[in-house]
């Protein structure tokens, strides 16, 4: 460690300004000008669903009065977040491709390989897939474009199938996981004591185990129901085929711990909140003031928590199918492609680089949604101008005071 | 706060025993000791089966398997692996050490770089250097670690490896490097525009520099630190600690750390002729170095004044980088010698294994194979984990920024060091303790993963072998003692938070 590191620390005069975020542009101190209306000093936002903080509590300006639904007011904000639209286009994209590619269910898709089967491999199995500008001059797609494995298989049919199973696993897993995680914390938050404690001690039993070590013995438990069923081949087969659903299901009985301790914490908060007493008092029943007046204020936290859960299950569904407890044949998963081909790697790196690719495409895209909304749903958000947006604004506002001070002078 | 500590363990017991009892009962259905013999065509099938039934009492139901189990357990006898029938006490004596000091090295570099990435980042918020980090660490938490672990392995290590074995300099490589640095130091010094053109442009040509020192002098193939390296680098290091937690205007606290470092400096020759002659080991190691840190006190005791205390840490922290210094100094004269063994030849950057077998060395050389072996997957874990402190940290020091005794602490002209430090880290350090437990349980998990692509007969690859070979007894072990290093974890972090922040009684 060089002494340049604690360079950062040091007391220079300018490092205030930057540990300080600036205010945003209403906050500074503007001299009041009668007749400067302000529009040119800053620009005005042209959303009015921008500066509206609140559902109309402490409303100070005219235009906020409004009334929008906490609904557009995190849809407008979300829509701003650029990281979080960039991750919803991507996703899109990568659901459209392996969708309209594979097919969904008994439908078929576009491509030209539907059954994968084995064949011959062609020219080493490398990939036909050119594109301008990295390393081919025009774009062409070719027979394999993702190249073909070691038995001659069109190796993006697999890497498409594979997505499909990573979606339809983030999926089913978020969705399990946001019903136990909700269920629980607010139980446990809304009637405290014995409830309480006895579903809290039962999250820290489950959270004492890495996700990893207790979704490998839940895997091999998928793994093995059908002989623990006493299955025939019929079941057996059906059940093999709905091994990404069973194994979702199995992982979300383990990752909803996080959201529980999260939705409990603010259930405590929200009982202790006037319109929750306001309701009792008028005679709602319990089920009611849970999922009429406070699941509605806890919307947040659950979106949130339950996106970023959704991304850790993509990750968590690859790694194991890698080292196979998850997903085994017939099925294809992103993570079993790489564990299958990891040997490969110095001869054939394309059937290690494409699944990787899409793992990562899928898991970054769902955590910069849930960034764009934790930011949205968070109410002490504030669109802080760029310090270019800043210099910007004083230098008009500069402009038009002199230009005032110039016609008064000239009035005068 | 015995009563608290005995309550917290007590409650730690009995979830660890009802954990254990349920696991035990999901292995029962996950697992199938008799998966081989079933489908086996020998004549003597049944008579097979009878004695596994016999050997793993499958007779019984699981429910009494499990306190039979829970019995032998308390009094040492871990069971059996049965398909080598050896006991699971000797398989898992190398495997516990390794697993353990790969966690623990993947958790205290991640917490520090961490931390001080996220509260650089923190204090930069909303500059691009911010967004930059924010990026970056959103990639990393999506990365899936067996694919970094493949790559870190084919790149880094094979790379390297041929880079030692016929250095040919890859210059577009380093100077994408310098850039790189250039513009993080640019990003992280901040302020106006002139000073970061000025700090992009020393920063480029400094690592530049380094660069071409180290890779055209063959300080590479061949690294040293040498008693001038120590003495340049400890007393950097006096200086830069000084700087940020006493303050150049300390003079005191600047003086006591020169002296601990030169000092430390000074020693280093006494110290080869006492590594030269005595045989040495961990113990004598910590001996050491706790003598070191006691000098370290009493020189900051004596130079202190008023303000004792902080010259004190100061000569500590300062102490015991040098000693750190001496000690990766010796370990890295064994480099040449090392890299001649037969095992080695040359390629010193180990990518299977956590330690090369049949290789006699001494301790110094010992400790450097480890470190060969134990680099690659700790960056590997380090990547995944690193994120999270990064975000936390972030957010955490933000909070703290917003808070209205900052505002008070810069209104009464403190200067921006102690409002940082003093005021705003030390509180923006204390929910640390609530995550590190949460990350330690992580990483443990991540260790599964990363000892299966490594090649280390750690536990977590015990617990996927046992795991895939249907042994229960193993796998009971691997949770018994994953969930009881959580417990402790999370023991620790209780009684951190409860001396810490005075808000919390314990005894409540």
């Amino acid at each position: 460690m060089s002494n340049d590191n604690y360079e950062n620390i040091s007391d220079d005069a300018d490092r205030i300004e930057e540990a300080v975020p600036d205010a945003p542009a209403h906050d500074t101190e503007i001299p009041v000008d009668t007749n400067d209306g302000g529009e040119l000093a800053v620009e005005r936002p042209t959303d009015e669903a921008d500066e509206a903080y609140g559902r109309g509590e402490g409303v100070g300006e005219g235009q906020e009065v409004l009334g929008l639904s906490q609904g557009q007011i995190v849809w407008s904000r979300f829509i701003r977040h650029r990281g979080a639209i960039f991750g919803l286009i991507t996703i899109t994209c990568v659901l459209l491709l392996s969708l309209l590619s594979m097919g969904i269910g008994p439908i078929d898709g576009l491509w030209r390989v539907q059954e994968i089967s084995s064949g011959d491999v062609i020219n080493g199995g490398r990939p036909t897939l050119s594109l301008p500008g990295i390393g081919g001059s025009e774009f062409a797609i070719g027979l394999n474009p993702f190249g073909q494995d070691s038995l001659g298989r069109d190796y993006f049919a697999q890497v498409m199938k594979g997505v499909q199973t990573s979606l339809l696993v983030a999926a089913i897993l978020g969705a399990v996981a946001i019903t136990i995680g909700v269920t629980v914390g607010s139980l446990a938050g809304f009637y405290r004591g014995k409830v309480d404690m006895a579903l809290m001690r039962f999250t820290d039993l489950i959270i004492t185990l890495p996700v990893i070590v207790l979704g490998a013995v839940l895997g091999a438990l998928v793994g093995r129901l059908p002989f623990r069923l006493g299955a025939g081949p019929e079941l057996t087969a059906a059940i093999r085929d709905q091994m990404p659903v069973l194994l979702a299901v199995a992982l979300g009985l383990v990752l909803w711990t996080g959201l529980a301790r999260l939705v409990r914490s603010e259930f405590l908060t929200l009982r202790e909140r006037e319109f929750v007493d306001s309701a009792r008092v008028a005679g709602a029943s319990d089920w009611r003031i849970i999922t009429k007046h406070m699941l509605p204020n806890a919307i947040g936290v659950i979106v949130v928590n339950g996106t970023l859960l959704m991304s850790a299950a993509v990750t968590l569904e690859a790694a194991l199918s890698f080292v196979g407890f998850g997903i085994a044949e017939p099925k294809i998963s992103l993570g079993r492609l790489i564990s299958e081909n990891q040997g490969a790697f110095s001869t054939r790196p394309w059937l290690f680089w494409w699944p990787g690719l899409f793992i990562i495409l899928i898991a970054l895209s769902i955590n910069f949604i849930g960034d764009g909304l934790r930011d949205a749903f968070d109410p002490r958000t504030k669109k802080i101008p760029s310090a270019r947006a800043m210099a910007k604004a004083e230098k008009q506002l500069a402009a038009s005071r002199a230009e005032y001070q110039r016609s008064k002078e000239e009035a005068r | 706060m015995a009563r608290f500590i005995a309550r917290r363990l007590a409650l730690a017991l009995v979830t660890l025993f009802i954990l254990s009892f349920l696991m035990y009962g999901l292995l029962e259905f996950a697992l199938d000791p008799l998966v081989d013999l079933r489908e086996n065509p020998a004549p003597n099938r049944e008579q097979l089966i009878a004695n596994r039934v016999r050997l793993l009492n499958l007779d019984v139901p699981w429910y009494q398997r499990y306190f039979l189990w829970l019995g032998n357990f308390l009094q040492g006898d871990f069971g059996i692996g049965w398909r080598t029938m050896q006991p699971v006490g000797s398989m898992v004596r190398g495997a516990i050490a390794t697993s353990i000091q790969l966690v623990f090295a993947a958790t205290i570099i991640s917490i520090l770089l961490g931390v001080t990435i996220g509260l650089v980042s923190a204090l930069r918020q909303y500059t691009t250097f911010d967004y930059a980090i924010t990026f970056v660490s959103f990639l990393l938490y999506s990365l899936p670690i067996f694919w970094v672990a493949v790559l870190l392995k084919q790149f880094l290590a094979i790379s390297a490896n041929d880079y030692l074995q016929n250095p040919t300099i890859n210059w577009p490589l380093v100077i994408t490097l310098s850039l790189v640095s250039g513009l993080f130091w640019a990003g992280a010094l901040g302020g106006r525009r002139e000073k970061k053109i000025k700090v992009f442009l020393t920063a480029l040509v400094v690592t530049l520099a380094v660069f071409m020192v180290t890779l055209m002098t063959g300080w590479v193939e061949n690294p040293s630190i040498g008693i001038i390296g120590v003495g340049v680098l400890s007393i950097a290091f006096a200086l830069g600690v000084t700087a940020i937690f006493a303050g150049m205007n300390n003079k005191r606290a600047l003086y006591s750390a020169l002296t601990t470092a030169v000092l430390g400096t000074i020693v280093w020759w006494p110290l080869q002729w006492l590594f030269h002659y005595w045989q040495m080991s961990w113990p004598w190691m910590l001996g050491l170095l706790a003598i070191a840190l006691a000098v370290a006190a009493v020189i900051g005791w004596l130079f202190g004044g008023p303000d004792r205390n902080i010259s004190i840490r100061g000569t500590m922290l300062a102490a015991l980088f040098t000693s750190v210094l001496i000690f990766v100094d010796r370990v890295l004269q064994t480099w040449g010698p090392y890299n001649d063994t037969p095992q080695i030849r040359g390629r010193p950057l180990a990518t299977i294994g956590a330690a090369t077998p049949g290789l006699h060395g001494d301790f110094w050389m010992q400790q450097l194979d480890r470190a060969t072996h134990i680099m690659l997957p700790t960056l590997a874990l380090v990547m995944i984990s690193f994120a999270t402190y990064v975000r936390y940290q972030r957010g955490a020091m933000l909070e703290v920024l917003n808070q209205d005794y900052i505002r008070t602490a810069r209104a009464k002209g403190l200067s921006e060091r102690v409002v940082i430090v003093r005021h705003a880290l030390r509180n923006a350090l204390m929910p640390l303790a609530s995550i590190v437990p949460v990350d330690f349980i992580t990483l443990i998990g991540g260790a599964v993963i990363t000892e299966t692509i490594f090649g280390w007969a750690g536990m977590g690859r015990l617990f996927l072998t046992s795991l895939g070979g249907q042994e229960v007894d193993p796998v009971m072990f691997y949770i018994i003692l994953t969930g009881g290093l959580a417990m402790i974890a999370n023991l620790v972090a209780d009684f951190l938070y409860a001396v810490i922040d005075p808000r919390i009684r314990v005894n409540a």
